[in-house]
């Protein structure tokens, strides 16, 4: 009787369960059953074991949307942390100014993904848009994001920074808030630097929400598809052209839906290998 | 080593204070002796922290001035003032070992890391903390981390203060004992200026050759432990210190006596008189340590009813009713005691008299 | 209601926070006294149904109520933190656990103006628990725990947060509080004072075991074992090792006794004293105190007494509590002295065998009405 009372609360976690069996497993499932299949119409399918990894891992095209990816996650967590850090550190912490910065702050993370996209479309344009057309006519600099690659890759990552760097902002300063005021008199005391304070302070206290941010940044940016999508579409050529962006193509543009299984699954292994890595580094500095 | 000289030190929060009750801290003037051992005793709110804080140099008081061996330290940062902090919650650098902490505030100063290490070990050795002195200082115990707290102020040999703010809060009853005598002893060898905030009479009493009573952002007495004990100057402190404190007993003055309930209490000589040119409310102040409780009656003995019995092991608390009044007597734990009728003995030197609440002799 | 656990463990991990234990609860103030990490705050948590033991069963009134979820025991508890709703007045605070229970408008009012009063939260009812004091936080949260009637109440180190003088007055409260009710009340401290201060029944706890159950004063005069007697004293009990032989107790290799009073009875062999710190004096009280040679390590005032830090020339170090107020100099050679009616006497099997008789004359206790008065 007992028993089955103390039992009650696994009830209360069905509803999870059934939510991500829903979402995540049965869906997982149909693309490693696809991802093991030839399929020529409906139900003509032939089972062909590992056929189709093996041609996607050998994709050239797969390898350039991978280095692609890898290079912009890098560049992504390599600016996005420290400035995100850099402005936890110098926003206010205490009077009215704090909620008004923090409502500033947070104002890109409320802007839809796809909605991003096209204002930084309208914002770079080399014709009319306010960033592009500065840059062209005051800077006297050539600079067209749908022609130039390079072009195209700085104003992605401009856009990427300005839309996520509030979010680790964010973390920071909730993860500096909650240093006691005792610890920054006994650094003053200890005749502590500004340098040493943030080292061996405020950089420690803060390892658990920099662990998040992290691993959020990762996933994401590791993630992207509308906002490059809406932007450059890709291109120029194939010069913006993520892992989601190429898999979309791969699977609806091609109707690969073979191929797209496997890759949809080489990459869901490779985000949870990176993951993973990023974990194990971060709180294995702290033991 | 320094002494500290509070000229006409005054704070409040507010700007423009216009009343008595706008100030966190009082008016007061006072000198600390280089060496000494102070303790800051008080309720919470007192103005205790207050009052430290403008020593640490974390407040800037809002009037008079603060001076470290006569030199004024008032708009002085704390990172200038060469003093020391032990705080209530333990500080220390997570990410460092135990070496790595009390080498900070050195290395912070540019200290060469031969002197460094020296010095370190130096500490270490004295504070015993030698065996784990290459741990990392996060997995140690709480009182292992305040005595590196304590250690990170005293590598410094240009500390003029070591200030602790309720240190022992989260320290084990028989570790407190251990910390004490590790803090008294290195006081007796370094002959260093210690502040010591605490709530806790004991503490206080048994850490300072100097006790500041606080109360409502004022100093109402300094004294030694024992001046605060057999001569309390306020009412308040009769009460605050000693467990159970002072019974107080209103009284009208008849003669060279004072009478309470009808019962005639022998005062010193003159006391009386001194307190009639003071005038106001009397009454009488008497530790429960200080009356004796017999089975019959004697010299000067009042008949008194027992009214409880607390026995708390090593001695025993009575509470005996004198007409409307209630006292608490200490008696020893294997002293005899009768049912009911009781006999309490004052002794005149021990017997106090107040006026208005302030000590009158 | 009793309380009965009965070989109740818990291990978390491979940490073994409490061993097997037996005991039994009876109504009225159970204090729990220990150092930090014996055990106290695991063992409430099982009491209360927070957290399953490992092994063993919890039975209230016989009843079993091992795997019974906290929602359906009729249990409270109140923390070292000050935990109230901080969006409810103190009213409010006072009165959700009869509201959850579902009583009638006018009961809950009458109940909640009935428990203000008791601890003197009158005045405070509208107010919001952050606008109050520490000290009137925790009677809120206290006042809500007593509220519920209910049979277990567990507090764990309620006052430690309180200012010195707040804990005194509430421990006095309390202690008449508790006496007026049927419940079982469980009270975990780490100082002996305050056990003494309570009274009722202690349990001393140490390491996860349980060293000693019994009435607060008896385990205070009859400590079972050396650590038990540590932790039942502060400063803690002074302790040396020696033996008997040829008639004769040794503490040490130097200070013999002769064998009379409570210790004419021990057989030889090796054997542990003890003595509390208020037993030991600095000057010879009769003809029968032994003289112990000791250095002075400390001596610290608190008004009407005085501790002398002292350590033997074998490094053993004792605490000397005297009366009144004595300035004695570091490293000097000094002599304490000791009735020997004073030693607590363990075996090698760290068993109590002989203690001082306690003398406890007052046969019948009059009742204790609460004795502030004076207060300012």
């Amino acid at each position: 009787m007992n028993k089955i009372q103390n039992n009650k609360a696994w009830l209360l976690v069905i509803p999870v369960f059934v939510i991500v069996a829903f979402s995540a497993i049965i869906p997982l499932m149909t693309v490693v059953n696809y991802s093991v299949q030839d399929i020529f119409g409906p139900g003509q399918r032939v089972f062909i074991g590992t056929e189709w990894f093996k041609e996607v891992l050998l994709d050239e095209r797969l390898h350039d949307a991978l280095w692609r990816q890898l290079l912009f996650s890098a560049l992504v967590l390599l600016i996005e942390i420290p400035l995100g850090i850099l402005i936890a550190l110098a926003l206010p912490t205490r009077g009215w100014s704090v909620s008004l910065f923090l409502i500033i702050l947070a104002l890109p993370l409320l802007i839809p993904w796809n909605v991003i996209g096209f204002i930084w479309i309208v914002f770079a344009r080399p014709d009319i848009g306010l960033a592009g057309k500065t840059i062209n006519d005051l800077l006297s600099i050539d600079y067209n994001f749908t022609s130039n690659a390079f072009d195209a890759w700085i104003t992605v990552l401009i856009m990427d920074v300005w839309h996520w760097t509030p979010l680790v902002v964010l973390l920071c300063y909730a993860g500096l808030r909650a240093i006691p005021d005792a610890y920054y008199q006994a650094a003053s005391i200890d005749g502590a630097s500004k340098w040493a304070v943030f080292r061996y302070i405020q950089l420690p206290k803060m390892r658990e929400v920099l662990t998040i941010a992290v691993l959020l940044r990762f996933m994401d940016s590791f993630l992207i598809y509308a906002e490059p999508f809406v932007l450059t579409g890709g291109g120029p050529g194939n010069s913006t052209t993520f892992l989601s962006q190429f898999l979309t193509k791969m699977a609806i543009g091609q109707f690969d839906l073979g191929p797209a299984a496997a890759f949809s699954l080489i990459y869901f292994l490779i985000v949870l290998l990176f993951s993973w890595l990023f974990y194990t580094a971060i709180t294995h500095i702290s033991q | 080593m320094a002494r500290i000289d509070l000229q006409k030190i005054a704070h409040a929060y507010r700007p423009h204070p216009s009343k008595p009750a706008d100030y966190a801290l009082k008016p007061m003037d006072h000198v600390w002796e280089d060496g000494g051992a102070y303790a800051l005793l008080g309720p919470s709110g007192c103005g205790k922290s207050t009052l430290l804080n403008v020593i640490s140099g974390l407040l800037r008081p809002s009037e008079g001035r603060v001076l470290f061996d006569r030199r004024d330290v008032t708009d002085l940062p704390t990172k200038e003032r060469n003093i020391a902090q032990v705080f209530q919650f333990p500080v220390i650098y997570d990410t460092m070992t135990v070496f790595e902490n009390l080498a900070f505030p050195l290395r912070n100063r540019g200290f060469g890391r031969e002197q460094v290490s020296a010095r370190v070990n130096e500490v270490a050795e004295m504070l015993e903390l030698t065996p784990v002195l290459h741990k990392r200082a996060q997995n140690l115990t709480a009182d292992a981390k305040q005595t590196i707290s304590l250690g990170r102020g005293l590598v410094r040999s240009d500390v003029t203060a070591i200030l602790f703010d309720e240190p022992l809060t989260v320290i084990d009853p028989h570790l407190k004992w251990l910390l004490r005598r590790k803090l008294k002893q290195i006081h007796e060898q370094y002959k260093l200026t210690l502040v010591y905030v605490t709530h806790d009479q004991n503490e206080a009493l048994t850490f300072a050759d100097k006790v500041v009573v606080m109360n409502d952002g004022e100093v109402l007495q300094l004294g030694t432990p024992q001046e605060l004990f057999e001569r309390p100057a306020h009412t308040f402190i009769g009460h605050f210190i000693g467990s159970p404190g002072m019974n107080f007993l209103a009284c009208e003055l008849d003669g060279a006596h004072a009478v309470t309930s009808g019962e005639r209490i022998a005062l010193l000589p003159g006391l009386a008189e001194r307190a009639r040119q003071r005038g106001g409310r009397m009454e009488i102040g008497v530790r429960p340590e200080f009356l004796r409780l017999r089975n019959e009656a004697g010299d000067g003995t009042l008949a008194v009813k027992i009214a409880s019995v607390r026995d708390l092991g090593n001695f025993k608390i009575v509470g005996v009713r004198l007409g409307e009044h209630l006292l608490n007597v200490k008696v020893a734990e294997d002293q005899d005691l009768p049912a009911e009728q009781a006999h309490l003995g004052f002794t005149a030197e021990m017997t106090r008299l107040y006026a208005n609440g302030v000590l009158v002799g | 209601m009793t309380l009965k656990l009965d070989q109740v463990s818990k291990k978390v991990g491979g940490a073994q926070h409490l061993y097997p234990l037996d005991l039994e609860l009876k109504p009225g103030l159970n204090v729990l006294i220990g150092p930090t990490l014996a055990g106290k705050t695991s063992l409430m948590r099982l009491m209360a149904g927070l957290d399953k033991p490992s092994s063993g069963r919890i039975l209230m009134d016989g009843r079993e109520v091992t795997d019974m979820p906290i929602q359906k025991r009729s249990v409270a508890m109140v923390y070292q933190q000050f935990i109230n709703y901080p969006s409810f007045t103190v009213y409010d605070n006072l009165a959700s656990p009869l509201r959850l229970a579902g009583l009638a408008k006018a009961e809950i009012e009458r109940r909640v103006r009935e428990m203000a009063a008791l601890l003197h939260l009158e005045p405070y009812l509208e107010r919001l628990p952050g606008e109050l004091s520490g000290g009137q936080q925790q009677r809120t949260a206290m006042a809500r725990a007593l509220i519920k009637d209910a049979s277990l109440l567990l507090f764990d180190e309620p006052l430690v947060n309180l200012d010195y003088k707040l804990r005194e007055e509430l421990r006095a409260e309390m202690r008449e509080i508790f006496q007026r009710r049927q419940a079982v009340v469980v009270y975990a401290t780490t100082e002996p004072l305050e056990a003494l201060l309570l009274g009722g029944a202690s349990t001393v706890l140490d390491a996860g075991r349980v060293l000693q159950h019994g009435p607060t004063l008896e385990v205070y005069h009859r400590p079972a074992t050396v650590r038990a007697g540590q932790i039942f004293s502060d400063p803690p009990m002074n302790t040396v090792l020696g033996k008997v032989e040829d008639g004769m107790a040794w503490l040490g290799e130097q200070i013999g006794l002769p064998l009379a009073g409570h210790l004419t009875d021990l057989a030889p062999g090796r054997y542990r004293f003890g003595v509390r710190a208020n037993h030991l004096f600095i000057a010879p009280g009769s003809a029968e105190d032994v003289a112990i040679n000791a250095v002075t390590q400390l001596a610290e005032v608190n008004g009407s007494e005085t501790f002398i830090h002292i350590t033997h020339h074998d490094g053993t170090y004792w605490v000397v509590q005297e009366e009144g107020v004595h300035s004695l100099g570091l490293g000097k050679e000094i002599q304490i002295y000791v009735h020997p009616r004073h030693l607590f006497v363990y075996d090698e099997a760290d068993r109590l065998v002989a203690a001082p008789r306690s003398e406890r004359r007052l046969a019948a206790t009059p009742p204790e009405p609460e004795t502030r008065h004076g207060a300012h």
